[in-house]
Parts: C-alpha cells; structure tokens; sequence
C-alpha cells in the first residue's frame, strides 16, 4: 500500500503554505477548473444539471445498496466474454494478482493509463520489483513518475507543478534542451511513450466505471493514452475499487455527462473507452487476454457503516478539491496519503485508520462548498462530522484520538455554559483578568493562554466590553420597550 | 392593538454577542421592536452548543442543545443575530437528536419556528426598507452556514440595499469561507490565516470602509486580520446598519 505520511499533517500542511510555487500552481489551476466547471454547468442550465445529479445519486445508491448481486452479474458477464475477475481483499492481495499474471506470462513491459486504485496500491514499485518497467502515460502522471513523486488531485495529478518545473525535469531525466513550451514537452513525452505503447507486454488501467450487465469497463481520457493501453498490448489488466460498478449502460449515461463537467468542465472527454473482455474472434486489435482486479481494501468498511457509506458514491472528478479552500490552500501533498481533499478527507481515514489520520477530518471550517459541488451530492461535511465525533468520543481505542486536555476543555465548556450564574461571574472575572492585556479595545498577543495566543499569532481579538448582553438586556434593554408604549 | 395581531418573538442572542459584541443584540431588538414585534429574551439561555458538536464531543453538545430546547419550548419564533448558530438549532438539532424520537421531535418543532435576523425580517415580517439610514461604503460577506445551511442568499442584500446613505460594493469570491470555522482557527490557526488573507485581499479590492455581515464569528475572524494587518475597515452586525446611527442625544446601549 502507499505510504503513510498522514500524520505529519500540521507540518507538511505548513510547509505547503511557505511554498511559493505551490501556491502560485494552486491558484492557477484549482479556480480555472471550477470555472469551467460553472461554465458547462450554465451551458446545460441548473434545472438539468439537478436532475441528472439526482439520477446519478439514485443510481449510485441502488448500485451500492444491490453490490453483491452487481458484481456477482459483472463478474459472469466479464467471463462470459472470455475475461477473468479477480477480487482482492486487500492491496498486499491485489499487488500479489497483478504480479503473479505478469511473472507467469512474462511481462518485461507495462504501460498504465491513469488510476488512482493503482496509486493507493503502490502497485508500480511492487511490479518494478518483480523485474516489470512500468510506465506511466498519462501526462501528469508520467511528469510525477519521473519526479519520484505521488499525484497531488485526483484528476490533475502533477498540479503542483508548474511548467517551469517540469521542463527543469525533463531537462534533468530525459536530456532534453529547457523550454517554456508546454506543446514541445508534450511532444516529448509523446515520443518516450509511444515506443513504450509498442513495445508493453501488459497494459494496466483503472476504470471510471464497471457495467454489470455488459460486463464493460469504461475509461475516459483526454490524451488517447487509455485507448492504446488497453489495446496495444497482449494482456490488459483493469484494477478498480469494487464500487465502481453500476448496473446498465443506460446508466452510464448520466455519469458521461456528470464527471467531465464536474471534472474540467468538458461536454465530454476526447476519449471514451469501453472496453469488454478481450480480442474476439475477427476483431483486427486488442489484447488477447483481459483481467480485472477488483479491490475492497478497506471498502467493505464503508459500505457497512451507514455513516459513510455515501463516500463510496464518489466519481473522482475532484470538483471537491477544486472549490475547497483548504485543499486551495494547502495542495493535495499535505493530506499524506493519496485521496486528498475533502472527499479524502473521509476516504483516506477510513482506509490507513482514523487515529492514524486524525488531522483530516478537523482540517475543514466545514464551509460546505465541497458538498455544493458534487455531482453526485455526497454530503461530505455531514461525514466530517461524524468522523471527529469518533475521534472525540468513541470508545473504541483505534478511533478516540481526543486528548485530556481537550475532554477536560469540552467538560469545562459545557458546564460552564449550563450554568449561566458561573457564566456570568466568569464574565466579570475575564473582565478584571484582561485589564492588564487589553489596549485600544483590543487584546495583545501576550495573553498567556494556549487558546488565546493560537488566535493571536495573526488576528486581534477585541476586549471584552463592560457589560454582557445579558446584563444590558436586564439593567436597560427591556424596559426600553415599556418606555416606548 | 390587538395582541392576537402582534409578532411575538424570542431573541437567541448567542454566546459571541453576549459575551462580545453584545450592542449586536441591542440593535437586533431595537430593530424587531420597530416593526412591531414584541421581543422576550430567556434569561437562562448560554451557548447552542456547536462549538462542543463541530470539536465531535456530541453528548455535550447534546446537553447545551436540550437547554436551548427548554427555553425556547414557548417561543412563537426565534430569531437568531447569526446564521451559523441558527443553523445549529435549525438544521444540526436534528441530527444530534436523530433516533431519540421524543427529543427529535421537540427539534424538528424548534427548527420551524427558528429564524436568522435578516430572514425573519424578510420573509416572517415582509420588511426590506427598514427606514434606516448608515452613511458608508460597504461591502456584505455572507457566513457559509448561512448561505449553504439556512440557504439564505438574497434577504440581508434586498436589506442592506435600501438603506439610506449606504453604498453596497459586491465582494469578489463571496461565496468562499473567511476560513474561521471554530475549533478551526485554533487547532489549524496557518491554514485559518491563509484562507483569511484571501478574504482580507478581497475586502480590501471592494474599497469599502465597511464590512457587514449576519455573523459575528466571521466578522471577529476577519476584522481581527483587518485590524492586526493594519487596515481601518470596520466591521458590523447587520443589525447595527438596520438599526442606523444612533439619533442626536442618543448614545448606544452597548
């Protein structure tokens, strides 16, 4: 599985903020994305877009509610068109599948199109160390791939970078002259690839979407590097999460139409794969074997938890990422491990342990953009929620991550403010205690308490006025109102 | 006046305004009682609890939550000077009370009857011209549990635009979050500030000398990134610009 890094959240989310090519990539990318995004959705009108929100949610509901009858009818109808299905329970079992079809049918060469199942997998250095040159092909990925470095959104995965960047590491890796070209370094890394495309014994994808009624996988790209993965090679491995499955063709229609909009704005992506079984007889290409991985590792956990069930409803398109402004702030390098953003946020706790990621879910002012923009209306600050209550309240010692001090805090909160007698003396109390801090009807910033000096490090706190409302209300406030009758 | 005719509510005034801004709810009531309404204000009410459910300490925020049920069991409506904290006790009670029928209940009574102070006005009273006059230049930034949890968007605009002497500068990015979020701005204060330095830049860019808004939280927030960067834009309560400058002679409560 990829590695960890989720602990070290508040310094790598501090680090990210010092950086100031990160954020000029950042502001660059995330926004134009989302203005895409409202660009096609105006296109289509509102009325429409709802609608097919609702269907795509309907769907995802019915398809996950109903999996085992789905990915059983997947799995007959991918054999019955002379596939195999593999269904790994976890990423030591589904790295074990892939390598094991690549040793015994002799694989020197892959070549992946874009998955970030294969990311949460690490399956690449597991192939590498079986003795398989892997290559990736996506653009962003094959960027990051050189760079020795781990995708940054889910859909842009070398977002972090900036052309500047790449061309440096072009120059470095490739020997090619520097330029500021994005058209020559794209012609570049066409022409590494393509001799890789002929010469792969396996193509590797991932799949957007699984039919189950056809048996199909569906991949969408805008770069054509899917279509000559899962063709050009002699075996074709597919490797999803297991709730990508949805049950009709006509289904899938709703889905074409959401994710690229919801993604990078497009009607529709420049590709389209779909891709069932391998090679028939009479057909001019294609491999001559197909398999699919199918991968739980650690989603049958969100499935039987009512709580988070819904993020298993996610399409990947990162319209959360591109509207949180946490994840605009911060890069998706921070969130330390391979879903970033606030459906990772939800995605990666449940998947490492959430004692192991307990950051994440406390990382979001909970300002509910990312559940505005959804497609498929994932209520993602709704899961947050639920999950800082583990962390605060479980009893179950792999979830509750609170700290004495803050059960000690909510305990003195909560009583304080169930007894407004308390309350009220403690106002009267701050008041006399502030004296000494107070200036220009501001607090400074040499107020010795933890809380206190966490907000005053870059924003004034005002001092506490000479009255409460309360005391106002009871001293003046309320009889003003006989005074005017 | 017919008492059956007369609009009885009860302010909630939250804790921030109580404890911090408390000419916020001086104004609120002068305002409500303008247009006639007859304003009660329980005296034993604190905190709605959402600091203790947004940190997930739930059976706390549970605690403080059944108090507020308690006091306001009476109330015909409750007006709230905060979308965030009436968001609390309209749309997140329910979810903190889910599956204890008898306490769900009592919430889903309570929410119908809870209101933000500038969507009571409008869509309880009928009011958009309150008859006041705020001689500035302002810019609004909206709360997002206001905009995406009480889905209040228009009201406290069609407001604010008809008051006299007050010039309304649209905010660039309106609708993303100053990044204050509670807990949020003490346990991640670096991302808080980031997310706030984007907001101060934009308020900044309007030119306003003004920044109104229906939540004192983000108001504390950013006007305290205003004030620390050294900037003298003020900020203010909707209610205070509703209420208008004080009269001659008259001096403000708070």
């Amino acid at each position: 599985m990829a590695e960890v890094k989720t602990r070290d959240f508040v310094a790598a989310s501090d680090a990210a903020m010092q950086d100031a090519t990160l954020k000029r990539a950042l502001r660059q990318v995330g926004g134009g994305f989302n203005d895409a995004r409202l660009d096609a959705i105006e296109e289509v009108g509102w009325e429409v877009w709802e609608e097919w929100r609702e269907e795509a949610r309907r769907i995802k509901i019915h398809a996950l509610d109903n999996l085992d009858y789905y990915l059983e009818l997947l799995h007959d109808r991918v054999t019955a068109a002379g596939g195999h299905v593999h269904f790994a329970r976890d990423s030591a079992q589904a790295n074990s599948i892939v390598a094991e079809i690549a040793r015994s049918r002799g694989v020197k060469i892959a070549t992946k199109s874009k998955s970030m199942v294969s990311e949460e997998l690490d399956l690449n250095h597991t192939l590498e160390a079986n003795g398989v040159d892997v290559y990736e092909t996506d653009l962003g990925e094959y960027i990051i791939q050189l760079a020795g470095e781990t995708p940054s959104h889910l859909v842009a995965p070398a977002l972090h970078k900036t052309k500047e960047q790449v061309s440096e590491l072009f120059h470095q890796k490739l020997g090619v002259p520097l330029t500021d070209d994005i058209e020559e370094m794209a012609r570049v890394a066409r022409q590494v690839l393509r001799e890789k495309f002929l010469s792969a014994d396996m193509g590797i994808s991932g799949a957007n979407f699984l039919v189950a009624e056809t048996g199909t996988l569906v991949i969408i790209t805008n770069e054509g590097n899917g279509r000559l993965c899962t063709s050009a090679p002699r075996i074709h491995v597919g490797i999803t999460g297991m709730e990508k499955v949805i049950p009709s063709l006509q289904d899938l229609a709703v889905f074409l139409r959401l994710l690229p909009r919801s993604a990078t704005g497009q009607r529709l992506t420049s590709y389209v794969s779909m891709v069932t079984g391998p090679r028939r007889e009479g057909d001019e290409d294609g491999p001559e074997e197909f398999h699919l991985v199918l991968v739980d590792n650690g989603r049958s956990r969100l499935l039987a938890d009512p709580d988070l069930r819904e993020a298993l409803y996610c399409i990947r398109c990162g319209a959360c990422l591109n509207i949180c402004p946490v994840y605009g702030k911060i890069g998706g390098h921070a969130y330390g491990w391979v879903y970033p953003g606030p459906i990772g946020a939800i995605v990666s706790p449940t998947l490492v342990g959430l004692k192991e990621a307990k950051d994440l879910p406390q990382a979001s002012s909970l300002c509910g953009a990312c559940r505005e923009v959804c497609p498929i209306r994932i209520n993602i600050p709704r899961m947050l929620l639920h999950l800082r209550q583990r962390l605060a309240e479980s009893p179950v010692d792999t979830e509750n991550a609170s700290t004495t001090g803050e059960r000690q805090a909510a305990q003195a909160y909560s009583w304080l403010m169930s007894n407004p007698a308390a309350l009220s003396a403690a106002a009267k109390v701050g008041r006399l205690v502030q004296k000494p801090f107070v200036s220009g009807g501001k607090v400074d910033k040499r107020v010795p308490l933890p809380l206190v000096s966490r907000w005053t490090g870059g924003r004034d706190l005002p001092a506490m006025p000479p009255r409460t409302f309360h005391e106002i209300w009871a001293q003046s406030l309320e009889a003003e109102a006989d005074l005017r009758e | 006046m017919a008492q059956r005719d007369e609009v009885h509510a009860s302010l909630f005034v939250t804790c921030i305004v109580d404890q911090l801004y408390p000419q916020v709810g001086v104004s609120a009531v002068r305002v409500l009682r303008r247009h006639g309404v007859v304003v009660d204000f329980p005296e034993d009410q604190t905190c709605c609890g959402q600091p203790l459910y947004n940190s997930g300490f739930t059976q706390k925020a549970r605690q403080l939550a059944r108090r507020v049920l308690h006091s306001f069991s009476l109330s015909e409506y409750v007006v709230v000077p905060s979308g965030s904290c009436a968001a609390m006790l309209k749309v997140f009670y329910l979810e903190l009370f889910a599956g204890d029928p008898e306490l769900e209940e009592r919430a889903a009574q309570l929410a119908d009857r809870v209101y933000e102070f500038s969507e009571f006005l409008v869509k309880v009273l009928g009011v958009e011209n309150v008859g006041s006059r705020f001689p500035a230049s302002a810019t609004y930034h909206s709360g997002c549990h206001l905009l995406r949890e009480m889905e209040v968007r228009q009201e406290p605009l069609k407001l604010l635009e008809q008051v006299e002497g007050l010039e309304l500068v649209p905010l660039p990015q309106a609708d993303t979050c100053c990044g204050f979020g509670g807990a949020f701005s003490v346990k991640y204060p670096h991302i808080s500030q980031g997310m706030m330095d984007d907001k101060v830049a934009n308020v900044l860019s309007t030119g306003a000398d003004t920044l109104v808004s229906c939540d004192m939280s983000c108001l504390m927030h950013i006007g305290g990134g205003l004030s620390r960067q050294g900037y003298q834009v003020g900020i203010r309560h909707i209610s205070e610009v509703l209420e208008g400058l004080p009269e001659e002679g008259g001096q403000p409560l708070g």
